[in-house]
């Protein structure tokens, strides 16, 4: 158990420093660093290894009935562009799909109003939501059909409920995440009621309000082209959904597969144009998601 | 020591004609008498706070009273437990009292409102949503004091009084915690509020920073004379920033003793009267917990 030797004591030392002129302060990345960091050249690749992934399967697998090639669908899409038959199907789906999105979303807002004002509202909330969130809207849709007929009524119903109960809970969330200082602040501010709402609460939970936003997009999405499977075109005129049953049931596989490409692209572009933006707008400029 | 304590004592009960030796005169306020300010404007008045929690309800402070006058910078001191921020916030408006009241300027205090702006010690008080700028013009627009251009103007000039008018576009996750501070300082100044709040507003701030952020403080106090109520555990910072301190006893809050301390600033710091001051503020608050302590 030797003691430690007290350390030495060092002469002190004071430098003047000039200017830093010895290396640059920035450097700019590497011209591959900086493309790589571009996501959508990401995304783009990775889109193309599926691709080539379909093609060569297809060419495999060689029953054009069962699993066409790539290139054969992208033949069937281009021409269902062109005759405009599938734009005219998007274009009906998109309607439907927008108004009982719209729907759902006000509805949405409404009810996380009332849940945050009052505890009956909270109640309210939680009871329905956990009533009906887990039920599927595809089960609904024969009491809807029974309700508001063969048409968009119905559609518009149980793509409401699709919406509305998932983003509700999202946005409730939200709300219950948002910091205590905030909440004073605003408070000390002088807002109260629907402005303290509409000006702290629902931009500080935007980013859950987001996420249940695009929650509730996919489900609209998959609970319209699953009831436009079920029951088909209303009034004589069907969606995109309807155009891959019609399609499957003549054994045009090609055309199934180019309607589900359109499912699957559309839905890409909102993601990337729509949220994307949405998110590198607000969220991320404000750092509250990386 | 014994000594040191009496002298500093003594220093402090020859008091006002010191003031001016420290070069912040206070106005005729403190001497409560004979002017137009004698009528306090911020009245404490036997406030008892209680909280909540699941099983039982809890005593913050009992019978709290103090008052403050125009221009005042008025420090609540106490060990963590006092209640002190609890104060802050029943000032603020966000808690009711459940016995004796608070009055502004002879009004009742019910609610929050923005003639009595808090700056908080969290950092999060400054919705990210919003720039530099667009954070101090916030209140104005919100508690509708002012029109779009007005509010603008007023918000760039308290900007440019803390340093910041640079990062008025800067959000404020781009910005140190410091600069955060200044940033609700600025916030807060601009609403002219009767009463400033402060909630340990430098608690979460690196010693260096709080140094200089006291500094700032007191500078802009020196321009500006707003009225302030700064929530501290520091009793160094207490001395530096009062020019009263109340101080509190723990569990429930109690007021222990109202000491001045308006000739102590930064440059004080480390000089006997300072030493004598904090050493008595520390007896008066721990003193009483030693001898229950050992018997």
């Amino acid at each position: 158990m030797s003691r430690l030797l007290p350390p030495p004591v060092r002469p002190e030392y004071e430098r003047g420093l000039p200017p830093f002129h010895e290396v640059p302060l920035e450097r700019v990345l590497p011209w591959t660093a900086r493309i790589w960091a571009q996501g959508w050249l990401r995304r783009a690749l990775i889109l193309s290894a599926l691709a080539l992934a379909w093609e060569a399967a297809a060419r495999w697998q060689d029953n054009d009935l069962l699993l066409p090639t790539f290139t054969a669908t992208m033949k069937a899409l281009a021409e269902g562009v062109a005759t405009g038959e599938l734009i005219d199907r998007v274009r009906i789906s998109l309607n439907v799909l927008l108004q009982g999105y719209a729907a759902g979303v006000v509805l949405a807002f409404a009810l996380t109003t009332l849940a945050v004002s009052t505890q009956l509202g909270r109640d309210l909330l939680n009871t329905l939501t956990s009533m009906f969130n887990p039920l599927p809207a595809i089960a609904l849709l024969p009491l809807a059909l029974l309700w508001f007929g063969l048409g968009r009524g119905s559609l518009v119903f149980v793509l409401i409920h699709s919406v509305l109960w998932p983003l509700a809970l999202n946005t409730y969330a939200g709300f219950q995440g948002v910091p205590e200082t905030l909440r004073m602040a605003g408070r000390n501010y002088g807002l109260r009621g629907v402005r303290y709402v509409a000006q702290i609460l629902v931009p500080a939970a935007l980013p859950a309000i987001l996420s249940g936003l695009k929650i509730g997009w996919a489900f609209a999405w998959r609970t319209l082209i699953a009831a436009e499977l079920v029951f088909g075109a209303s009034s004589g005129k069907g969606g995109l959904g309807w155009y891959i049953f019609q399609n499957r049931n003549e054994l045009y596989t090609d055309r199934v597969f180019a309607g589900l490409v359109m499912v699957v692209l559309i839905g890409l572009l909102v993601e990337s144009l729509g949220f994307a933006t949405l998110e590198r707008l607000t969220v991320r400029r404000w750092g509250q998601q990386r | 020591m014994l000594p040191a304590l009496a002298s500093g004592a003594a220093l402090r009960q020859q008091g006002f004609p010191a003031e001016a030796l420290a070069g912040r005169v206070k106005p005729a306020a403190t001497t409560g008498e004979g002017t137009e300010a004698s009528q306090a404007l911020l009245q404490v008045d036997g406030v008892s706070l209680e909280y909540r929690t699941s099983e039982r309800v809890v005593r913050a402070t009992h019978r709290v009273s103090f008052d403050l006058y125009a221009a005042d910078r008025f420090v609540l001191l106490g060990p963590s437990g006092c209640g002190k921020s609890t104060l802050l916030k029943a000032v603020g408006g966000f808690i009711a009292p459940v016995e004796g009241e608070i009055r502004l300027a002879g009004a009742r205090v019910e609610a929050p409102g923005p003639d009595r702006i808090v700056v908080f010690q969290e950092f999060d008080q400054l919705p990210p949503w919003k720039t530099v700028k667009q954070n101090v013009v916030f209140p104005l627009a919100a508690s509708r004091a002012l029109g779009r251009k007005e509010a603008a103007e007023r918000a760039m000039h308290y900007l440019d009084k803390v340093g910041l008018a640079p990062f008025a576009d800067a959000y404020p996750h781009q910005l140190s915690g410091g600069m955060k501070q200044r940033v609700a300082i600025a916030r807060a100044l601009a609403m002219q509020p009767r009463v400033l709040l402060m909630d340990e507003p430098f608690a979460a701030l690196d010693a260096l920073t709080r140094r200089k952020m006291q500094e700032e403080l007191l500078e802009l106090w020196d321009e500006v004379r707003f009225t302030l109520l700064f929530v501290t555990h520091s009793i160094e910072e207490a001395l530096v920033v009062g020019n009263r301190i109340a101080l509190l006893s723990p569990h429930p809050g109690r007021m222990r003793a109202e000491i001045n301390s308006h000739d102590f600033h930064l440059g004080s710091l480390g000089s006997a009267a300072f030493q004598a001051a904090a050493q008595r503020i520390h007896r008066l608050l721990f003193e009483e917990e030693e001898r229950h302590a050992t018997p």
